[in-house]
């Protein structure tokens, strides 16, 4: 149970419950979707920038608990930063999410660091990625993008 | 039977699987993801290891006894095969990887030679994928299409939708289920399946989730082409059948080339085996045949009553006990159904279900079942679906429903 508690933490829970800027963009500049074939989780990133920095940053879709918190974790940490930063952040988080030596920097990853819990759950790593994958894509151009690869 | 002897009766079952005896996150494991596939008893994996130990040889090519000796256990599998599927001939049963392949190969080697532009090929709405692609690649080549007998909202086929869409369109073939493996209904495919003869359409039937349940009575339900996977059967995975009627199977050219399929090749021409060897080219999966047919002859041995009344028992109890969890929902609630219980809760996703259970050592599977027009028709993301087979027992049901009940007020 102690695994399970680290996977579903409050700031999981909560934001499952209540995600944050989970709304379509009308005047959106890039959008890109994110599906897991295997499990047919499906989300839609939303971005709006001023060619440089995002304005707004929202997602809709379905997903588990994961997925879903993950996506509104980063709507809330990369609104405001420049595309650069974004960037630095995907890495970083991908990196945070996939590998078990490193730890995550409280001050640094904020609530973030509550997605850290899949790392013990190698079947669910992907639900936690989908929403950073998806942004990537946007980010890129690139219309649709799929954990699977 | 009583309920003492009924248990009794289980666990003697359960005894022949030694897979099931272990833990998994520290818990007793109850496997519960039986559609997806079974385990094996202890015999056939016996007979694995005795066939590479000592049988091992290549079929139908050496004069040498160990070639002859596999060539025969090979032969006497199918053998066993048209036993488990009501006494059919064994020439008619064809070994593929499964029943995947099965579909494949009626839809490349049968259905695409007559297929024209505008005909339609028809499938249900309850159709796992394996059942649906292989038809759209040769309908997309053929300039064909694809029309969909519908599904209720309680998960049965609207079978009154059906007599007309076999009148009013030009099918060539009708596809189906026949125990769909999302919701567990049990179609009515002997009903369906006179239906299509009378309007003079063929039809394939895919058994995949029937086979593992009961003896299939194929001269009774009289398909033209079926369908099914031994991995699901208490087999081995590689290895399912195609049994299809002999006027349809000796008219239809190979599906791969290869040794073991020719009677005689020359740079010029090929003269191609009789079935079922034209269908089986190169070397087969013969520890797979030798495999399944010993799990096919261990399933027919049980008692086929005491089994489907222990796997109804388990899927009510089931669906009692969940359907007494607030905000859970039982997808699938046709009166015929096999032991398998879909669900979805209210603001949990099957997904956080699955690895919750996991924990608890209770495998499911969790998501779309490989049915996603099914899904989306439902209006699902998926479900959480446990299925249960004869090894299973009451206990297990009961652990499940207190899972849930837990991961139900985990998340409220
Ligand atoms: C109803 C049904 N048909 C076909 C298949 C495909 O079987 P296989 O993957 O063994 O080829 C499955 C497997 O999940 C199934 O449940």
């Amino acid at each position: 149970m102690h695994e399970l508690e680290e996977l579903y933490q409050e700031i999981i829970l909560e934001h499952n419950k209540r995600p944050r800027n989970f709304r379509s963009l009308d005047d959106h500049t890039a959008h890109a979707e994110g599906n897991n074939p295997m499990c047919g989780d499906e989300i839609e990133v939303f971005l709006k920038t001023d060619g440089d920095r995002i304005e707004a940053l929202t997602f809709q879709g379905e997903g588990c608990a994961i997925s879903k918190a993950s996506a509104s974790l980063m709507t809330e940490a990369l609104t405001g930063k420049t595309v650069q930063e974004a960037y630095a952040e995907i890495d970083r988080v991908m990196q945070l999410l996939k590998e078990q030596g490193i730890e995550p920097d409280l001050a640094r990853d904020g609530d973030i660091a509550a997605l850290t819990g899949v790392r013990k759950f190698p079947a669910r790593i992907k639900c936690a990625t989908l929403a950073w994958h998806a942004l990537h894509a946007a980010l890129k151009g690139e219309g649709n993008t799929s954990t699977e690869e | 039977m009583g309920i003492e002897t009924a248990s009794q009766q289980v666990q003697q079952w359960r005894g022949a699987f030694p897979l099931l005896n272990q833990l998994v996150n520290g818990q007793p494991l109850v496997y519960l993801d039986n559609a997806a596939t079974t385990q094996k008893p202890q015999v056939v994996i016996d007979r694995l290891q005795r066939y590479y130990a000592h049988d091992n040889a290549n079929i139908h090519r050496g004069v040498h006894a160990l070639s002859q000796r596999a060539t025969e256990d090979y032969e006497a599998a199918r053998e066993v095969v048209a036993r488990f599927l009501g006494g059919v001939e064994s020439r008619q049963c064809v070994f593929v990887r499964g029943a995947t392949e099965a579909v494949n190969l009626v839809a490349q080697c049968y259905l695409r030679p007559k297929l024209g532009e505008g005909d339609v090929i028809l499938l249900t709405g309850m159709e796992h994928h394996a059942n649906i692609v292989p038809w759209q690649l040769v309908a997309e080549e053929r300039g064909a299409r694809i029309e969909v007998l519908p599904v209720t909202p309680e998960g049965e086929l609207d079978l009154e939708a059906l007599p007309r869409m076999l009148r009013d369109l030009p099918v060539k073939l009708m596809a189906f289920v026949h125990t769909s493996n999302s919701l567990g209904t049990i179609n009515p495919s002997a009903e369906i399946i006179a239906l299509c003869r009378e309007a003079g359409v063929p039809v394939l039937l895919d058994a995949a989730q029937a086979a593992p349940h009961q003896r299939l009575d194929v001269p009774a339900l009289d398909p033209d082409f079926l369908v099914f996977s031994g991995h699901k059967t208490y087999g081995p995975t590689g290895i399912g059948v195609l049994y299809a009627k002999w006027q349809h199977l000796s008219q239809m050219p190979p599906y791969q080339g290869g040794g073991d399929m020719i009677l005689k090749v020359s740079f010029e021409q090929t003269r191609f085996k009789e079935p079922p060897e034209r269908f089986e080219a190169g070397t087969p999966h013969i520890a797979g045949a030798i495999g399944l047919a010993t799990a096919l002859e261990y399933f027919m041995e049980l008692d086929q009553e005491a089994l489907l009344a222990h796997e109804a028992a388990m899927r009510q109890r089931a669906e009692a006990g969940l359907g007494e969890i607030e905000g859970l929902r039982i997808i699938g609630q046709a009166p015929r159904k096999a032991s398998v219980v879909s669900f979805v809760v209210d603001d949990v996703h099957p997904h956080d279900i699955g690895t919750f259970l996991d924990q608890d050592g209770i495998a499911i599977r969790a998501g779309h079942h490989c049915t996603q027009p099914l899904m989306k028709h439902l209006g699902l993301p998926g479900t959480a679906r446990a299925s249960f087979a004869f090894y299973n027992t009451m206990e297990e049901v009961d652990a499940l429903v207190r899972g849930v009940q837990r991961i139900v007020k985990f998340f409220r």
